[in-house]
C-alpha cells in the first residue's frame, strides 16, 4: 500500500512538475534488455545518468552480462533469470557474455540534450 | 564435416557405430580385441532442468551405470568438459557424487559454463584437483599412447581461445614425442573452425594443429556441441562427442545454438558415451547412445 501511495505522490509531483527528492535518490527505471537467441536485444541502449538497465535472458542457455573492464557482471544468468545494473556517470559501457563472448551489447550514458 | 548423430545409425546396438581412425586416413571397422581402451563422456550440465532434459543427473547416472558395465574397462574416463550448468558450488557437488561412482580413474577438462563467474575456474579446480595441471592443461602416457589435454575455455574473447602461454607448453610437449607416437589430444570446444557463427572453434586452434601435422596418428577429441560431427584434416582426426544432458540443433540449423528439445522417446537415442579403442597405434573411436544396450 505504501508503495502505491507513494507512486501516485510521484506521480502528483511529475504531474504538477515538482522536483522530487526521493526519485533523484532511488535509480530511475531504464529500459530493458532481452537476451534472447544468443543476442542482446537491443544491442545498444541510451540512458541518462542514474538510469537503472534490467537485462533478462529470454534464452534456454545460461548467458552473462559482463563489462569488458569488469566494471560489473551479472554472473551466469539461468533461463528467465534478470539482473539490474544502474549506470551513474556518463560513459560508454562495452558488455558481453561470458559464456558466449561473441555476444556483445553497449550502454550509452549520457545527460539528456 | 560428417555429421552422425546416433538416431542415423539405427543399428545403434551391440558394439555401436564404430569407425576406425587410422594412419592410412581410412575409416574402418574396429578391430576386436583391443590392446586398451578409454572412455569420453561430455556436457553433463547439471543444474540444466528445462524441458530438452529435466533430468540431466539421472542421464548421467545412466552413462556412469554403462561404463561400469563395460566388459572391458577403461584405463580411464575423460569428461571433455560443461559439467556443471552454472559452475555452482552445489552443481559441482552433485556432479562428483555420480562421477565419484565410476570404477575407472576420471579426468575432467573444464567447459565454459564450468568457469563462469569470478569464482567458477577456482570452484572447477577444487571440485577435480589435478596436481600434474597448475594451469589446467597436462599431458600423460598410457600404452605408448600421448594425450594432451588442453583448456580452450578461459580468457574467453570472441571464441574458444588456447592463449601463448599454452601454446608454448603445447610445443615443448611434442617436440619431445616421436612422429610415430599415437597422439590424442582432448579439448572442450573444437580445436578447429567447425561453425564460427556460434562460436563452435577455437581462434587460435590453427596453430596447435599446425604442431600436430608431423605425426601419423592424431585423434582430436572434444565436446561443447552436444552432437557427434567428425571431420579429418590429413593425419588429423577430429571427433566431437554428444553430451549425457542434451542435444543440440546440427550447425546453422536454428537461429542459435542451446538445447534441442526431442520428443521424449528420442532422447536417450541423442545422449552417449564414446568409447575409444587403442589396437597398436590405430584408435577405434564407437559412440554408444543410452537408448539400447
Amino acid at each position: 500500500m505504501k508503495k502505491r501511495i507513494a507512486s501516485f505522490l510521484a506521480a502528483a509531483a511529475l504531474l504538477v512538475g515538482l522536483p522530487l527528492a526521493a526519485a533523484a535518490d532511488s535509480p530511475a527505471a531504464g529500459p530493458t534488455v532481452h537476451i534472447k537467441n544468443f543476442m542482446f536485444v537491443p544491442m545498444t541502449v541510451t540512458v541518462a545518468p542514474g538510469t537503472t538497465v534490467t537485462f533478462v535472458n529470454d534464452d534456454d542457455e545460461p548467458h552473462t552480462v559482463t563489462s569488458t573492464v569488469k566494471a560489473f557482471d551479472s554472473e551466469g544468468l539461468d533461463t528467465h533469470q534478470t539482473f539490474k545494473q544502474s549506470f551513474a556517470k556518463a560513459g560508454t559501457y562495452l558488455y558481453f557474455c561470458e559464456v558466449h563472448p561473441y555476444m556483445h551489447g553497449t550502454v550509452i550514458v549520457k545527460a539528456p540534450q | 564435416m560428417k555429421r552422425a548423430t546416433f538416431l542415423e545409425h539405427v543399428g545403434w546396438t551391440g558394439g555401436g557405430i564404430a569407425f576406425a581412425m587410422t594412419a592410412s586416413g581410412t575409416f574402418a571397422a574396429a578391430a576386436p580385441g583391443s590392446d586398451f581402451t578409454f572412455v569420453q563422456i561430455s556436457d553433463s550440465h547439471i543444474g540444466f532442468s528445462l524441458p530438452a532434459n529435466p533430468d540431466v543427473l539421472g542421464t548421467l547416472n545412466a552413462t556412469v551405470d554403462r561404463i561400469n558395465a563395460l566388459p572391458q574397462q577403461p584405463a580411464f574416463v575423460m569428461h571433455t568438459g560443461d559439467v556443471t550448468h552454472l559452475s555452482k558450488v552445489e552443481q559441482f557437488d552433485s556432479a562428483k557424487s555420480v562421477l565419484g561412482r565410476l570404477k575407472a580413474p576420471l579426468f575432467v577438462i573444464p567447459g565454459e559454463h564450468d568457469a563462469i563467474g569470478t569464482e567458477g575456474a577456482q570452484r572447477f579446480a577444487a571440485a577435480f584437483p589435478n596436481p600434474d595441471a597448475p594451469d589446467g592443461w597436462w599431458s600423460f602416457d598410457r600404452n605408448g599412447v600421448h594425450f594432451v589435454s588442453l583448456v580452450n575455455v578461459f580468457n574467453f574473447e570472441t571464441m574458444g581461445v588456447l592463449g601463448t602461454k599454452q601454446l608454448d607448453w603445447l610445443a615443448k610437449d611434442l617436440a619431445a614425442q616421436k612422429a610415430d607416437t599415437p597422439i590424442v589430444v582432448f579439448g572442450h570446444v573444437p580445436l578447429y573452425a567447425l561453425y564460427p557463427a556460434w562460436g563452435w572453434t577455437t581462434s587460435d586452434g590453427a596453430n596447435a594443429i599446425a604442431m600436430l601435422k608431423r605425426f601419423s596418428a592424431v585423434t582430436v577429441l572434444n565436446g561443447h556441441i552436444h552432437q557427434i560431427i567428425t571431420q579429418r584434416e590429413g593425419n588429423i582426426s577430429f571427433a566431437t562427442a554428444a553430451a549425457t544432458a542434451y542435444p543440440q540443433p546440427a550447425p546453422g540449423t536454428a537461429p542459435a545454438p542451446g538445447p534441442l528439445t526431442v520428443p521424449a522417446p528420442e532422447l536417450l537415442g541423442r545422449l552417449g558415451y564414446r568409447n575409444v579403442s587403442f589396437t597398436g597405434m590405430h584408435a577405434a573411436v564407437s559412440d554408444r547412445s543410452l537408448q539400447l544396450g
